[in-house]
């Protein structure tokens, strides 16, 4: 893969992770992944970010091809991320920079995963800037967008914004803009990382968004650490931004389960039955077939969520569990939920699943509900029942 | 003595948990680091201060417990 020349002497200069189909072992990247670094060639030659330690001679051989490692001054750290800076030891002890400037959280994460290391780390505040020569470097501070040591830097000369994590989406491919994909599928891959990976930070996200606008920032070109770069939309990412921070609903019902004899899937589906007749969109997701990561992908513009799981020893099944851990620290705000599944003879799974989503601020329309062994006709007429509850009060929350 | 000061610690040692990243603000230590005394109470925490490691405001935090 070939260093590409963003802006004019501004190289992309990462990797592209081809074959990573789990992202950081929690969430699924099915279209593999890019860590991106970037390159630009000025009086003080400046590299920002690095890559997965796996492949820092993908680095160093596109940073060769344009410059020798030692002819680079400066090394800007704009997340401590093994992802992006597990490659910065290697790239320190080649370049041997005069500087490398981080957040003030930054410092503290380099020291924390690196480990007496005597570098030349220059702390940068928000807002501050420094000078390559021809172009300026403004670095705003992002913390918790994801990590506290994230930060941006911008490029005003070039109406760049090199955003880190921000932005991003998990897409392998050397076509690296935005202008040479299906629009529609890079927002689709930039809301699953966003589900994923930001959503809890949102109230931050629409804070930083509006300093953005405020600063009155010109933005031609955002070019996120994963992914493909926004030359020709960066106006869309934005706005997406804009929507999947504010978790604007549809009239929409993911249903995620478990089941074992099958009972409690015949008990989603009554349910899903009652949804669709009322006119609520669903998605029926087995946690056997589909990774936590992929139904809060879906879960993301879905007014509600319902989660069935039978009784096993007293409780519900492990995957359900894990989802609903998942899920809960992803933080949705302003969600319906329902909670239901068969049993033989205890029956607390319901119960406990509808504790952990009222925990997790879901609003719950109806009571648990459960059917002992397999469901009749009757107990299936039960279940409809409760999504046509769940179907009001979704059409009354998204109408509103 | 002892008793009301007891008293007067306890009133003040409602620790605020940062509902963005989970850090809890703790009066008896503050955060001196960014100009708040040991001792303040969260109340008294001046509204331009933020959370010292996630950079969210006053307003998203909420009592612990």
């Amino acid at each position: 893969m070939p260093a590409i020349e963003i802006k004019k002497n501004i190289y992309w200069v990462g990797a592209i992770d081809w074959n990573l189909k789990n992202f950081h072992g929690y969430a699924m990247a099915r279209r593999g992944t890019s860590y991106n670094a970037y390159l630009v060639l000025d009086d003080k030659i400046t590299l920002f970010d690095t890559v997965s330690e796996k492949f820092k001679w993908d680095l160093y051989h596109q940073v060769r091809s344009l410059v020798k490692l030692e002819e680079i001054d400066y090394i800007v750290v704009n997340h401590v991320e093994l992802d992006h800076s597990g490659a910065l030891p290697f790239m320190v002890d080649k370049i041997k920079p005069e500087k490398i400037f981080c957040s003030p959280m930054g410092e503290k994460a380099i020291h924390d995963h690196f480990h007496n290391k005597e570098w030349p780390l220059q702390v940068v505040k928000d807002g501050e800037s420094i000078s390559l020569g021809k172009r300026n470097v403004t670095f705003m501070e992002t913390r918790m967008l994801h990590w506290p040591d994230s930060m941006f830097s911008y490029i005003p000369e070039d109406k760049l914004l090199i955003s880190s994590d921000a932005f991003g989406q998990n897409i392998a491919s050397q076509k690296i803009f935005d202008d040479e994909h299906d629009l529609n599928l890079l927002l689709s891959e930039a809301r699953h990382y966003y589900t994923n990976i930001i959503l809890p930070f949102s109230p931050l996200v629409q804070k930083l968004l509006n300093k953005v606008q405020e600063a009155g920032l010109e933005i031609d070109m955002i070019a996120p650490d994963h992914g493909v770069i926004w030359r020709t939309h960066p106006d869309r990412i934005l706005e997406g931004y804009a929507e999947f921070a504010a978790q604007t609903l549809k009239p929409k019902a993911v249903l995620v389960y478990d089941t074992m004899w099958g009972s409690t899937e015949k008990m989603v589906k009554a349910v899903a039955d009652a949804l669709t007749e009322e006119g609520i969109d669903i998605r029926m997701m087995s946690l056997k077939s589909f990774h936590h990561s992929d139904v809060m992908g879906e879960f993301s513009d879905a007014a509600a969520l319902v989660c069935a799981s039978p009784t096993h020893n007293n409780g519900m099944l492990p995957l359900m569990s894990d989802f609903l851990t998942y899920m809960k620290g992803l933080k949705p705000k302003n969600r319906l939920g329902a909670s239901l599944g068969s049993y033989g003879w205890s029956g607390e799974a319901p119960g406990a699943i509808a504790r952990v989503l009222e925990e997790a601020g879901f609003e719950l329309p109806e009571k648990p509900l459960r059917t002992r062994y397999v469901p009749a006709h009757e107990q299936l007429a039960q279940c409809k029942e409760l999504g046509r509850t769940l179907a009001s009060a979704i059409k009354a929350r998204t109408q509103a | 003595m002892p008793v009301i000061f007891n008293q007067h610690l306890e009133e003040n040692m409602q620790k605020w948990v940062c509902t963005i990243c989970g850090y809890a603000y703790d009066p008896a230590a503050g955060d001196p680091d960014n100009g708040v005394a040991a001792g303040t109470r969260f109340e008294d925490v001046p509204d331009s201060w933020v959370c010292p490691v996630c950079g969210a405001g006053k307003e998203d935090f909420a009592p612990e417990g």
